[in-house]
């Protein structure tokens, strides 16, 4: 019997069609795409036209095409950060739980030490100081990022640490990269995996910040947070320039938060409603 | 002939995806009737308790029948008007004592809320019936008692203020959902005299549910025995006892009066002890959990280890494989002295004591399949190769009594039985000496826990592996254990082989553990009682 739990509700759909397009239009950009990524290809500001379909920008760029670009960068960065500050947050956060209160120690008042300081003026330091490649923002951000995972993967892992299948494991005489990987990650995964959606939505925006503070992702790259700074200033001249990034900003961070709602109301227990109250 | 209390007819209960839990039972109570409810987990008997105040758990309903008591259906009753008659009429006493009380108030308080929430008595008044109930249930210090909070009495003493709370409206009828199964022996006794006394005196019906036939006999007037969420068996607690009708009862009795026995167990040949305990102290903090003890075990025997919980039993058994550690004293294994700390290590004597845990359910990962669990302590201390691994892991599967495709399931597709003999096909894996058995059965059914003893009783014929016993159950270790040590307060206060032990002169609190544990008479308690009545004068 197929348990319907586990069917996608029509929200998760819904937000499950939003983010396949949008990954779909990052992958085939150059394809998709009418004209190139920093190409000037007509006057500046112009309106919506049939060439040039949500108009052009400051310097006379084609905005979908922009757009469509913005995609591959954003989410692309935003993917990779996520990635790496779990990896990050997970190996760290599952260490401090199995290896003993000493690792434990250090390793969480260290975490205790990035997370009292604010999260985007730390950023913003440690990238006007290293300048603002495309590496150091990815790293960055991931290590930054991965104090959070870490907080949740040592919570989750301390409670199967506790179990009597991990301490079979140990009384075999495992060692910890078996105790970590193969005896409590699968464990911790199901809560893991809805709080990487909503972490990747948090360095989603974040990147778009810190492009739209100017010290994200550097021209001439398209990304939708530069793009509402480079176009800010059109509002003012009422013209819809800036509004596109911002929707698609907007969009891709709905997307992402409906498909995760399904996901957490899937690990959730079975409506416990009783037969009355 | 009195007319019924509580009366049930076709009852039929299912969960919200369709499984029928309880189906077309009946039953009646009259006033100060007690009626005992019997079966293994599973068999519908906390969903009947449940049900007969009109309630199901989380996930379930009611789908059929009706439910009367004096003669009123509650099914026709308004939410409001069942609310009203919980409690004042009909009152639930659970398993766990401990997780039914709210921690942050004290015990009067929750004892006194219902009566004034239902506006049968005054708050002062509450408290008076409070104190009456506390002294009739020789709660210790009765007047202030009720100011302490659920922490600060035994479980014993809790379990009794439950029956309290659930005594403080005066009801007609009370359901004891295995009010003394989270007990010790000992304990168990003192509070099931309680409850019969209670029920006599205040003239209450009840339902007693338990899986423990002789528990059930000494309170029950009547006895249904259930399996499956239907009735097998109704009838008189004494037709029960020795003339049940059904096949399934009679499997029940019989199991259940063979604990009582001592089996036949030659204890093998005197041999070089394989494991040998001296002196040893294990300490949790400052808490001197294992004191001075010294045991051994040879080749090939079946050493059992009872006592109380707090005895220290259990840390003795961690104490062994380097998990508590050792303060003073020696544990030498095959003529080699362990180190008291398991990182120190060899992989060989980790290899050689096993160990076998209480709970199936968490000594197995969830989300491994069995051939990786039954597997890996192959490939880990032999180094075997893929394919000769998975050939050893079909036969550990047929040696335990498993099919060999269970290999490629899941171990959360499994029963309790079923894990329980997954955790021994891991510990044999290895290869073992010696395996320590932590409580093996003691979350199973009982004869689910039959076939378990059974298999280890045969894997040591075969294979010649000891086995250090941890239970509280005498009637395990009647069955099992070639020699037996008793555990008070971390020490060892008797030891001998098992015919010594189950035999007079017996040490004091040996016989006070013996003669705790029920026995399949109806009149076994008040003997009990007007025997130690007669010691005490």
């Amino acid at each position: 019997m197929i348990n319907r739990r586990y069917w996608p509700t029509v929200t998760a759909w819904i937000g499950a069609a939003i983010v396949a397009a949008f990954i779909v239009i990052a992958i085939f950009a150059p394809w998709i795409a009418p004209f190139g990524e920093s190409q000037s290809v007509g006057e500046t500001w112009q309106p919506s036209t049939n060439t040039y379909w949500l108009g052009t920008d400051n310097i006379g760029r084609d905005i979908l095409s922009r757009v469509i670009y913005g995609a591959r960068t954003t989410i692309g960065v935003a993917l990779v950060t996520t990635v790496l500050s779990f990896m990050i947050g997970i190996t760290t956060g599952l260490l401090a739980a199995v290896g003993g209160p000493a690792i434990d120690q250090v390793l969480s008042r260290l975490v205790d030490v990035i997370l009292s300081i604010p999260l985007l003026i730390f950023a913003l330091i440690i990238l006007s100081m290293m300048g603002s490649s495309l590496i150091t923002l990815v790293l960055t951000i991931a290590v930054l990022d991965s104090t959070r995972v870490f907080r949740l993967a040592r919570s989750v892992a301390q409670n199967i640490v506790v179990l009597e299948y991990v301490e079979a494991a140990r009384l075999r005489g495992e060692g910890l990269p078996w105790i970590i990987f193969r005896e409590i990650l699968p464990n911790a995964l199901p809560p893991m995996i809805s709080e990487f959606g909503l972490r990747f939505c948090f360095n989603f925006l974040f990147v778009a910040g810190l492009s739209f503070l100017g010290l994200g992702i550097q021209p001439p790259l398209a990304d939708w947070g530069g793009m509402v700074r480079e176009n800010g200033g059109a509002v003012f001249g009422g013209k819809a320039a800036p509004l596109w990034p911002a929707l698609a900003i907007a969009l891709m961070t709905v997307g992402v938060n409906l498909v995760v709602d399904w996901i957490l109301s899937m690990n959730a227990r079975p409506s416990g409603a009783s037969a009355e109250m | 002939m009195a007319k019924a209390i509580l009366k049930i007819t076709n009852l039929r209960v299912e969960s919200i995806n369709g499984t029928v839990l309880v189906e077309n039972t009946s039953l009646e109570l009259k006033p100060g009737e007690v009626l005992g409810l019997i079966g293994e987990s599973g068999a519908g008997k906390s969903t009947i308790g449940l049900a007969s105040m009109f309630y199901a758990r989380a996930g379930c309903r009611i789908t059929g029948g009706t439910i009367e008591i004096d003669g009123q259906s509650i099914g026709d009753l308004s939410a409001d008007g069942r609310r009203d008659l919980r409690g004042k009429r009909i009152a639930y006493i659970a398993q766990s004592a401990a997780a039914s009380f709210n921690p942050a108030h004290t015990i009067l308080d929750q004892v006194c809320e219902m009566p004034v929430i239902h506006g049968l008595m005054t708050r002062a008044e509450a408290k008076a019936w409070a104190l009456e109930l506390f002294k009739a249930l020789d709660l210790p210090k009765p007047e202030t008692f009720g100011n302490r909070y659920p922490h600060e009495v035994s479980g014993g003493q809790l379990q009794r203020a439950m029956t309290a709370m659930a005594m403080s409206c005066k009801p007609a009828i009370l359901v004891f959902d295995e009010p003394t199964t989270a007990l010790d022996v000992t304990t168990q006794i003192e509070v099931l005299v309680l409850i019969k006394k209670l029920i006599r005196d205040f003239n209450t019906a009840a339902l007693y549910i338990t899986h423990d036939l002789a528990v059930v006999a000494q309170v029950a007037d009547r006895i249904m025995v259930l399996r499956h969420g239907k009735m097998m068996e109704l009838g008189d607690a004494k037709q029960i006892l020795t003339a049940p009708t059904t096949e399934y009862a009679r499997a029940l009795v019989t199991e259940r009066a063979a604990s009582d026995k001592l089996s036949v167990a030659v204890a093998p040949a005197k041999r070089q002890p394989l494991l040998d305990v001296q002196n040893a102290m294990g300490v949790y903090h400052k808490f001197v959990a294992v004191n001075n003890v010294s045991i051994s075990v040879a080749q090939g025997e079946t050493v059992a280890v009872v006592g109380e919980s707090g005895s220290g039993k259990s840390s003795l058994a961690r104490l062994i494989i380097g998990l508590l550690p050792r303060k003073a004293g020696t544990v030498t294994f095959g003529g080699r002295e362990l180190s008291p700390a398991l990182k120190q290590r060899s992989k060989d004597d980790l290899r050689r004591i096993q160990f076998i845990y209480q709970q199936p359910d968490v000594a197995l990962n969830p989300r491994q399949t069995i051939g990786n669990v039954i597997g890996r302590p192959i490939e880990f201390y032999f180094g075997t190769p893929r394919a000769e691994v998975k050939q050893r892991v079909a036969k550990l599967l047929t040696q335990v009594g498993l099919p060999e495709d269970y290999a490629k399931r899941l171990t959360t597709a499994l029963s309790g039985g079923q894990k329980q003999r997954i955790c021994i096909a891991r510990a044999l894996a290895a290869e073992p000496d010696l395996i320590i058995c932590d409580e093996p059965t003691s979350a199973l059914d009982q004869l689910v826990a039959e076939d378990i003893l059974k298999l280890l009783k045969k894997l040591q014929d075969d294979l010649g592996v000891s086995y250090l016993f941890i239970t509280h159950d005498l009637g395990i270790v009647r069955r099992i254990a070639h020699r037996t040590a008793v555990m008070l307060r971390g020490q060892i206060v008797a030891e001998g082989t098992t015919p010594q032990i189950f035999a007079p002169p017996y040490h004091p609190y040996t016989e006070r553990l013996i003669s705790s544990v029920p026995e399949m008479r109806v009149d076994w308690l008040d003997e009990v009682l007007a025997r130690r009545r007669r010691a005490q004068v």
